[in-house]
C-alpha cells in the first residue's frame, strides 16, 4: 500500500518540472518583494528628485522622474538660507550626544550594581524600573513643563534633554548583559585590589561594547527623530533639533515650495540614513533590540 | 556566659566577610543615586503629580487648586472630541496592526529564504524606519497632493478617479494609516527575520526528510508555531506604537478634516500644550496610560514565555 | 531491501572542491560509516544522499534506480541528526508521528480547521498512533509521549529521534553523528544499542563519524575520508592492521601509531636512525619513508631472547601512565631528538626496571609508508590469513 503511494509521487517529480516550478515561484517571490520595496522607497526616490526640479515642472510634469533642468543648486541654497538647517542639525547632534552620555553615565554604575552587588532597596529598585519602563514620555510631559515653566528652564537644551537623562530601558538592558559577567573575573579584580568604580568603568564596561554600541544606535535614533518633547518645550527656532526644525520650515513661507522643502528633509534625514548604510547591521540590532521605545 | 569570653574562630572571617559586605552596601546605593533620582524626578514624582492633577481643576499659572473628583474623568467621557479621539486612535491600531504585522512576517519569511538579495530586500524595507519621520511625512504629503502629487497623477494616467487622500474626511485616517505602515514594515521584518535565524536549519532539514516539503506545510508546521513567540511580541509592540501615533497627524493634517483624524496623543497636546486645560489633559493623559499599561502587562507576560522554547 | 550505490559524486561549493569522486557500493543491511576528521566532506556526503543537498555531479542509486531528481522525503530515507532536531513545539508522539502524517494525510487534511471537516481523518490519526505507541515500545519510550523536547534528557531525545526515523520504515538510514552530543558514558552504551538496532532492523545504516572508536565498534565496513576522497574502504579489522594510507593508520588506533622517518636502503630494505630493518619494500633505494608501529606492536625487551625477525630501537623512558588494566609507557628515541614512542604494555609490566632500554618490535607486524604517503606491501612477507599481518620470513627458503 506504502509502496504503491511512493511510487506515484514518484512520477509527478520530473526534473524539468521541478526547474519551471522553481522558476515560477521565484519570478512570484521576486515581483512581490520588489513590488514592496518600490512602496517603501517611492518617498525617498521622489525627495531626490523634487529636490532637484524647478518649481515649474513641480507644478506641471507630475509623472517625471528625472528633471529637464537641474535645479538642485538654488533649491538646497534657498533651504540652508532660509533657514537654519545646518542649525538644526548640529542641534541634534548636540542633544543626542548630550543625552546619551548622561543615561550612559547613570545607567551603567547602575545596571552593574543591580546585577552584581548585594545593597538593600535593590529588589524594590528594580521593580520600580521595570514599571518605569512602561511609561511612555507623554505620561510625565505635563508635570514636568509645568516644573521647567516654574523654573524658568523652557526654550533651553537642558528642557529638551532632562526628561531622556534616565534610561530604564539602559538600565535593564546592562543589568541583563552584566548579569551574564563571570563573577570569577569580578573576585579576581577585588583580589588585585581594585575598587568597584575601576571594576565597573575598565572591567566590566569594556565587555558590554556590544550592548553599549546598540544602545547608543537605539537612543540617537530615538531622540534624532523625536517630536513631542521638543514641540512642547521649544519655541526658539535657533534651539530647534531636526523634526521640529522641520516643521518650522514647512509652517513659515515656504509653503508650497515643495523644492526647497524636499531639500530641507533631504538634508535633515541624510545623516542618520548615510549611518545606517554604513552601519547597517549595529543599526538593525539597535533599534530592534526590544522594541521597548 | 563564655561566648563573651572567646572568640569562636568563625567571628574574624565573618568580620571580614562583613566588611565586604559593608562595601557592597554602600558602593550599590552609590551606584544606584543618580538613577534612583532621576527616576524620581522625572517618572515616578510627575506620575503621581499627574493623577493628583486629574482630579483637580488646575490650569497653568491658577493659583487656587481644588479637588473637582471625577469630573475631568466625566466631561471626557461625553467630550465628542476625545471620544472621537480614541476611536480614532482605536480604529488606526486596528488598520495598521494586521497590515504591519502580516506584511511584515510575509516580507521576512520570502526574504529569509533570499541568499544573494537577502542584505538588499533588508536594507530597503529597513530604510522607513531610520528615516525621520516629520521629514518624510512633508514628502508624503506633496506625494499625496491632489494636484501636484505623483500619485493622483498616476491615477489619472491609469483613468481613476483623483483622491484628495489628506482633505476627505473618510480617507484621512486610513492614509496615515498607510503611512504608519510604511514605517512600521521594515521594523516587523527584522524582528521576524531575528526570530527566523533562531530556527535551527536542522529542523528544517529533519523536516524535509520527513516529508514536510511544501512551502504551505513548511509554513505551518515549523515556521508559524516556532514564529509563535517573536509575532505575539511584535503584536503587542506594534500595538504599542500604533497607539502612540502623533506625528504625522501633527505634521499632515493636524486633527483634520473635520476632526476626522484627532488622535488620543494630539488631543492630550492640544488640550495640555495649546489650549492649557491642564487638569483635563492630565486625566486625558491617565486615560492614555491606562491603555498602554494593558498592552505592556501582556508584553511582561510575552517576554516571560519567549524563553520558553 | 536497499543497495546503495553512489556513481562518481563530486561536489564543490563555488571553486572549492568539497567531494571528489566518490564510488562507493552500500549492500543492503550493511552497517557502513563513514569516517574522517572534520571538513573532510563525510556529511556532505550523507546529506547528498538524503538529498538535502544536491550533487555537482556524479548520480546516486538506490537498488539500482537512480533517485537524483526525488526530493528527501521521497528517496525512502530516514535521517538521525546530530542535534537530533525534534521539532521543539511539539510533543513526543507528535514528533515521531509527522513522518507517517505527511505520507498519509493530504494537504487538506493537515491545515487547521480544514482537517476537521475530513471524516478520515481521525482513523488514520488512530492508526499512526498505533504505530508511533509500537516504536516507542522497541525503544522504551513510552512513558515520554506525552512531552516535550526540552524536558528530556540527551539520551531520551536521541531515542526520539530515532524513533521518529524507525516509524517510517525506511530503506535507509542516515546518521550524521548522532552520538557527539551525549556524554561519555552515554555514548558507550548507545553505541551498543545502535548496533543491537541494527542487527534487528536488518536495515541498511549509513553512520557518520569523526570518532574513529564508534567507526570501529559499529560497522561492517568503514569508509575513512579525507579532503574529499575514500582513503580506504574496508572492514574495520582491515583498516587497523593494513592500513593503505599513512593518514589511515594515524587515525584509527588509540593511542596514536608510532611513526618513525626512515631512508629506505639496499633492496628496499628500512633504515632507522642507522638500524636496518629487513622489510624488503618496493620503494626504491635512497629516497625517505615513514615506519609506522603500533604501540601494541612493540614493548622494551625481557629476558627472551631476539627472535628470529625481530628488530629494535633504543630509548630512554620518560613517562608512565596507568590506565589500571595496561600501562602507556613514553620513550624518548635514542638518536632522534623530540621523538617519542608509546608502548602499550599489560599492567603487570615491570616498569621501575627500565633505564636506557631496547624496544622490541616484529618486523612484520610494522608499516612502511612512501613519501606519496601510500602503503609500501613487503615483498618478502606473506599475507596471513588470520588477522591480515605480513609475516615475513627472513631467510626466505628457512622458513616454511
Amino acid at each position: 500500500m506504502r509502496s504503491e503511494s511512493d511510487s506515484r509521487r514518484l512520477s509527478t517529480t520530473r526534473p524539468a518540472w521541478a526547474l519551471l516550478r522553481r522558476a515560477v515561484s521565484l519570478l512570484f517571490v521576486h515581483g512581490f518583494l520588489l513590488a514592496g520595496a518600490v512602496f517603501m522607497l517611492l518617498p525617498f526616490v521622489w525627495m531626490l528628485v523634487t529636490s532637484i526640479k524647478p518649481p515649474e515642472e513641480i507644478f506641471t510634469a507630475q509623472l517625471r522622474l528625472w528633471p529637464k533642468q537641474f535645479y538642485g543648486l538654488e533649491n538646497y541654497r534657498f533651504a540652508l538660507t532660509s533657514a537654519p538647517l545646518l542649525r538644526f542639525a548640529l542641534n541634534g547632534v548636540f542633544i543626542c550626544a548630550c543625552i546619551l552620555a548622561v543615561q550612559l553615565l547613570v545607567a551603567i554604575p547602575c545596571g552593574y550594581a543591580l546585577a552584581k552587588l548585594r545593597f538593600p532597596g535593590r529588589q524594590a529598585l528594580f521593580v520600580l524600573t521595570l514599571l518605569a519602563l512602561a511609561i511612555p514620555v507623554q505620561v510625565p510631559a505635563l508635570p514636568l513643563y509645568i516644573a521647567l515653566a516654574d523654573l524658568g528652564l523652557l526654550n533651553t537644551y537642558f528642557s529638551m534633554m532632562v526628561p531622556f537623562f534616565l534610561s530604564v530601558f539602559a538600565i535593564f538592558l546592562l543589568r541583563q548583559f552584566f548579569k551574564g559577567f563571570p563573577d570569577d573575573i569580578i573576585h579576581a579584580a577585588r583580589l588585585d585590589g581594585m575598587s568597584e568604580f575601576e571594576i565597573v568603568w575598565r572591567i566590566v564596561t569594556p565587555s558590554a561594547w556590544p550592548a553599549i554600541a546598540a544602545f547608543a544606535v537605539f537612543s540617537i535614533v530615538a531622540h534624532w527623530n523625536d517630536l513631542y518633547w521638543p514641540l512642547i518645550v521649544i519655541s526658539d527656532a535657533k534651539l530647534a533639533p531636526p523634526p521640529l526644525g522641520m516643521m518650522f520650515f514647512s509652517d513659515a513661507e515656504t509653503g508650497s515650495n515643495y523644492g526647497a522643502l524636499t531639500a530641507a528633509a533631504t538634508i535633515l534625514t541624510a545623516p542618520l540614513v548615510v549611518a545606517f548604510l554604513f552601519a547597517r547591521r549595529h543599526f538593525i540590532a539597535g533599534i530592534t533590540m526590544t522594541g521597548v521605545k | 556566659m563564655s561566648s563573651l569570653a572567646i572568640p569562636a574562630p568563625g567571628v574574624r572571617r565573618q568580620a571580614f566577610g562583613g566588611r565586604q559586605a559593608l562595601i557592597e552596601k554602600i558602593t550599590g546605593m552609590g551606584f544606584c543615586l543618580p538613577a534612583t533620582t532621576l527616576l524620581l524626578l522625572t517618572s515616578l514624582v510627575p506620575l503621581c503629580v499627574l493623577v493628583v492633577m486629574s482630579f483637580t481643576d488646575y490650569e497653568l499659572g491658577a493659583l487656587d487648586i481644588k479637588s473637582v473628583g471625577l469630573a475631568n474623568f466625566g466631561k471626557a467621557m461625553s467630550d465628542p472630541m476625545f471620544r472621537r479621539s480614541l476611536w480614532n486612535t482605536l480604529l488606526y491600531v486596528a488598520i495598521v496592526l494586521p497590515g504591519s504585522v502580516c506584511l511584515g512576517l510575509l516580507v521576512a519569511v520570502l526574504v529569509h529564504q533570499r541568499k544573494r538579495t537577502r542584505s538588499f530586500y533588508e536594507i530597503i524595507y529597513f530604510l522607513p524606519v531610520t528615516s525621520t519621520l516629520i521629514a518624510m511625512a512633508t514628502v508624503w504629503q506633496f506625494l499625496l497632493h491632489p494636484r501636484l502629487g505623483p500619485i493622483n497623477a498616476f491615477l489619472q494616467l491609469i483613468g481613476s478617479r483623483q483622491y484628495a487622500f489628506l482633505s476627505e474626511p473618510s480617507l484621512a485616517l486610513p492614509t496615515l494609516a498607510v503611512i504608519g505602515m510604511w514605517q512600521l514594515i521594515g521594523f516587523n521584518m527584522v524582528l521576524f527575520l531575528a526570530g527566523l535565524s533562531a530556527i535551527p536549519r536542522d529542523i528544517y532539514e529533519a523536516a524535509e526528510v520527513d516529508g514536510c516539503s511544501g512551502s504551505i506545510d513548511r509554513f505551518l508546521t515549523i515556521t508559524w508555531p516556532l514564529l509563535g513567540p517573536t509575532t505575539m511580541f511584535v503584536i503587542v509592540t506594534t500595538s504599542i506604537t500604533a497607539f502612540k501615533i502623533f506625528d504625522t497627524v501633527a505634521v499632515m493634517t493636524r486633527g483634520g478634516p473635520m476632526g476626522s483624524s484627532e488622535v488620543l496623543l494630539y488631543a492630550i497636546y492640544l488640550e495640555g500644550f495649546q489650549y492649557f486645560h491642564t487638569a483635563y489633559a492630565a486625566a486625558l493623559t491617565v486615560i492614555f496610560l491606562v491603555f498602554i499599561l494593558v498592552f505592556s502587562v501582556i508584553q511582561t507576560f510575552v517576554l516571560d514565555r519567549r524563553t520558553h522554547y | 531491501m536497499a543497495r546503495v550505490e553512489l556513481k562518481s559524486i563530486a561536489k564543490s561549493f563555488g571553486a572549492v572542491p568539497v567531494l571528489s569522486g566518490i564510488d562507493l557500493d552500500i549492500a543492503d543491511g550493511e552497517f557502513l560509516t563513514l569516517v574522517g576528521a572534520s571538513g573532510c566532506g563525510k556529511s556532505t556526503l550523507i546529506r547528498i544522499i538524503a538529498g538535502l543537498e544536491p550533487q555537482t555531479s556524479g548520480s546516486v542509486a538506490v537498488d539500482g534506480r537512480t533517485i537524483d531528481h526525488l526530493r528527501p522525503h521521497e528517496r525512502r530515507v530516514a535521517m538521525v541528526f546530530q542535534s537530533y532536531a525534534l521539532y521543539p513545539h511539539m510533543s513526543v508522539a507528535s514528533n515521531i508521528a509527522l513522518p507517517l502524517t505527511m505520507q498519509r494525510l493530504s494537504l487538506w487534511e493537515r491545515l487547521p480547521l480544514v482537517k476537521l471537516l475530513s471524516p478520515k481523518r481521525r482513523r488514520v490519526m488512530r492508526d499512526i498512533l498505533e504505530e508511533v505507541r509500537a516504536v516507542a515500545a522497541q525503544l522504551q519510550i513510552e512513558p515520554l509521549l506525552g512531552r516535550r523536547p526540552s524536558q528530556l534528557s540527551g539520551g531520551q531525545r536521541q531515542r526520539v529521534a530515532l524513533g521518529r526515523a524507525m516509524v517510517r520504515h525506511p530503506d535507509v538510514f542516515l546518521m550524521d553523528e548522532p552520538l557527539s552530543n551525549l556524554d561519555a558514558k552515554l555514548r558507550v552504551h548507545m553505541r551498543t544499542e545502535l548496533a543491537e538496532l541494527h542487527e534487528r532492523l536488518k536495515t541498511t545504516f549509513i553512520y557518520v563519524t569523526h570518532d574513529q572508536v564508534e567507526a570501529m565498534t559499529m560497522s561492517d565496513r568503514v569508509a575513512m575520508m579525507d579532503a574529499g576522497s575514500i582513503l580506504q574502504l574496508g572492514t574495520p579489522t582491515e583498516l587497523y592492521a593494513t592500513p593503505a594510507n599513512i593518514k589511515v593508520a594515524q587515525f584509527i588506533g588509540s593511542p596514536t601509531i608510532n611513526l618513525l622517518p626512515a631512508t629506505v636502503g639496499e633492496g628496499g630494505d628500512i633504515d632507522v636512525i642507522g638500524r636496518r630493518v629487513p622489510l624488503r619494500t618496493a620503494l626504491p633505494a635512497g629516497t625517505s619513508a615513514t615506519l609506522a608501529i603500533r604501540p601494541e606492536a612493540i614493548a622494551p625487551i625481557g629476558n627472551a631472547p631476539l627472535r628470529d625477525g625481530q628488530a629494535t630501537l633504543a630509548g630512554t623512558l620518560r613517562r608512565v601512565e596507568n590506565l589500571g588494566s595496561e600501562f602507556i609507557l613514553h620513550f624518548d628515541v635514542t638518536g632522534l631528538a623530540g621523538k617519542v614512542i608509546t608502548c602499550r604494555v599489560p599492567a603487570d609490566h615491570d616498569v621501575a626496571a627500565h633505564g636506557q632500554v631496547d624496544l622490541v618490535f616484529d618486523v612484520g607486524a610494522c608499516h612502511v609508508f612512501g613519501t606519496d604517503g601510500l602503503r609500501a606491501e613487503p615483498l618478502g612477507g606473506r599475507r596471513d590469513a588470520r588477522d591480515g599481518r605480513v609475516r615475513l620470513y627472513l631467510n626466505a627458503g628457512s622458513a616454511t
